[in-house]
């Protein structure tokens, strides 16, 4: 075993663990730090697989950012507590892992129907940057450009007390 | 580097199992935020996927539809908790099944 | 041994030599801002102990060490734990992309004197310093205060405010020197210090960088968030004994990391002002004028924080958004239109 797919392997297991804190954990608070957990763990997943410039992305934009505004809103909205189980039980989550089972069999045989792939893959970020700022990328650069700016205008709106 | 360990297939099953627990996490979570965050764990697993994709088929697309993901996500997280924190006001509870205005 | 086994040990050594060599340098620094903020107080500082005082850290590790672990009765106990562990780890990691000296060759192998020369080195360090805020802010909540929540919260919005300027700052740099690897950045300095180190190619963005990169570390003038006189002692309150150590060691880290940052992108890292000055007596000094560098930048914000005033909050964060975007926005402008049109 290469070191690489040590860390591959390792980095994996970090990340599916704390996917399940976060579905599973009670408290919102924990899950938002589980998720940053699994987000970083991902990142580093994405440099193993040959792309470093999306995994620092990945740690800068979601990690850093987009978790610090769900932390935030958690905090200002004080969830201390705890959700409460109800009475609706054992067939409603029996229902939904038994539905995520079968997603995972028909997505798997699919899957396990692919070839291996070949290794070696090292995306140089310039050329990332040459394709992005290529058509018909570009066009989608300037969209999103306008979508950010939509949604810091929409955010700022909606949240605003009047 | 080239010939390494075939590191693509792990990956899109690790993507797939993700995916799965953040389905699973949408349907059973009460706290709307803690729901929200179990959907940018799916969004998380496309991203593995695409960039195993894209290491499978030696391209560079994959990466750049990650980036205009990774923006998205990020537009659409801000202007969600933005959402949530205005039901909250309204409503002063976080659980999904209350906000059941429009249920017939 | 294997050629991965060798790269390993030598970047575990790098690790261990730097890692301590930190640590040195953080329990001088205690010592020696105290000396100098009292000398340009027109007082004397701590003199007591050893020789001019010298062995004052050692007195208050000493101290620290003795004294009562007090955890607040709702404190979360997790977070609380681990918020000085992951202050400390964001502190060290972005050391490991700086590099202070130029490939020196040691018992007959070429050493390059940085942990990781990573292509996209310097956005690592932007990410390492967005993942700097979450230990402030599991901090500020884990102590189960109302003053510890807001203190948390008012860092963690300077610091990612900030954060968004200092990254900008950089671009100028790295499109000039076109890469994001630091080393690039470094060598695309190289000649006179005057018309080639960025500080004077980029004028504006170094501006931007010295505003942001102390904003960043929380030192005055915006270190609002743990000011004595406001809210107590805003997000470490809470903590005393050996967390409180790691949280202050985790602050001066930062600041030695602004510093060698600094160095590295607008000061040419480990080269020479004047090209002849780089090599002496056939050995490769850069080591020495990397340090020189990164003690100046440290003087410099000891001289800072006993010299100006403190923001207020809202005009920290009208600076931080309104003044300091848009002028490494327009710096980014220019030295695009400047490569484009040349």
């Amino acid at each position: 075993m290469t070191l690489e797919a040590v860390l591959f392997y390792v980095f994996a297991a970090v990340a599916v663990v704390s996917a399940l804190v976060v579905v599973g954990q009670r408290h919102p608070a924990y899950s938002a730090f589980a998720l940053i957990v699994t987000l970083c763990s991902l990142s580093a997943l994405f440099g193993l697989l040959g792309s470093p410039f999306i995994a620092v992305l990945q740690v800068v934009v979601y990690a850093g950012a987009i978790m610090v505004l769900f932390l935030f809103v958690l905090m200002l909205l004080d969830v201390k507590r705890e959700e409460r189980p109800t009475g609706r039980g054992w067939a409603l989550k029996a229902t939904a892992i038994a539905l995520g089972a079968v997603l995972v069999a028909q997505v798997g045989t699919v899957l396990a129907a692919l070839g291996p792939a070949a290794g070696g893959f090292n995306a140089p970020t310039r050329q990332v940057a040459r394709l992005l700022f290529s058509a018909p990328y570009l066009y989608v650069f300037e969209a999103s450009s306008i979508l950010i700016l939509a949604a810091l205008v929409g955010a700022v709106v909606l949240a605003k007390s009047d | 580097m080239t010939g390494g360990p075939d590191l693509v297939t792990p990956a899109l099953f690790l993507s797939l199992g993700l995916f799965a627990i953040g389905a699973v996490g949408v349907f059973l979570r009460r706290n709307v935020i803690t729901v929200f965050m179990c959907i940018e764990l799916m969004l998380n697993a496309v991203n593995l996927a695409f960039i195993a994709f894209s290491r499978a088929r030696a391209t560079l697309d994959g990466q750049v539809l990650v980036f205009f993901v990774l923006t998205v996500a990020a537009a659409e997280a801000a202007v969600g908790l933005a959402i949530i924190i205005a039901a909250h006001r309204h409503k002063d509870t976080l659980d999904v099944d209350s906000f059941n205005l429009m249920k017939w | 041994m294997t050629p991965v086994q060798e790269e390993l040990l030598i970047a575990t050594i790098k690790v261990v030599v730097l890692f301590n060599v930190l640590l040195g340098l953080f329990s001088f620094m205690t010592y020696a801002e105290r000396r100098l903020l009292a000398f340009m107080q027109f007082r004397l500082g701590p003199n007591r102990v050893g020789p001019f005082g010298i062995l004052q850290p050692v007195a208050d590790g000493i101290k620290l060490f003795f004294k009562e672990e007090a955890m607040p009765a709702g404190a979360n106990k997790w977070l609380f734990v681990s918020a000085p562990a992951l202050a400390i780890l964001t502190a060290f990691l972005s050391i490991a992309v700086v590099p202070y000296g130029p490939t020196v060759r040691l018992f007959g192998r070429d050493v390059q004197l940085q942990i990781a020369d990573l292509e996209v080195g310097v956005l690592f360090l932007f990410a390492i310093s967005s993942l700097g805020v979450y230990g402030i802010v599991m901090a500020g909540w884990a102590a189960n205060n109302k003053y510890t929540l807001l203190g948390g919260l008012r860092s963690s919005a300077q610091m990612f405010s900030y954060e968004l300027s200092l990254g900008m700052s950089w671009v100028g740099a790295i499109m000039l020197a076109s890469s994001f690897r630091i080393s690039d950045i470094v060598e695309s300095q190289a000649g006179w210090f005057i018309p080639n180190w960025n500080f004077f190619r980029q004028a504006p963005g170094f501006l931007v960088y010295l505003v942001a990169a102390t904003a960043e570390v929380n030192r005055t003038p915006f270190d609002l968030p743990e000011a004595e006189t406001e809210l107590v002692a805003g997000f470490h309150t809470e903590y005393s004994s050996m967390r409180f150590a790691l949280l202050q060691m985790a602050e001066y880290v930062n600041m030695m990391t602004v510093a060698a940052v600094g160095a590295s992108i607008f000061f040419g890292g480990w080269l020479a002002p004047v090209p002849a000055l780089q090599r002496v007596l056939g050995y490769d000094i850069g080591l020495l004028w990397f340090l020189l560098k990164m003690g100046a930048g440290l003087f410099f914000f000891i001289w800072l924080r006993g010299t100006l005033p403190r923001f207020r909050y809202d005009q920290l964060m009208h600076f931080g958004w309104k003044v300091l975007v848009p002028l490494a926005a327009l710096n980014i402008l220019a030295t695009a239109a400047w490569i484009a049109f040349r």
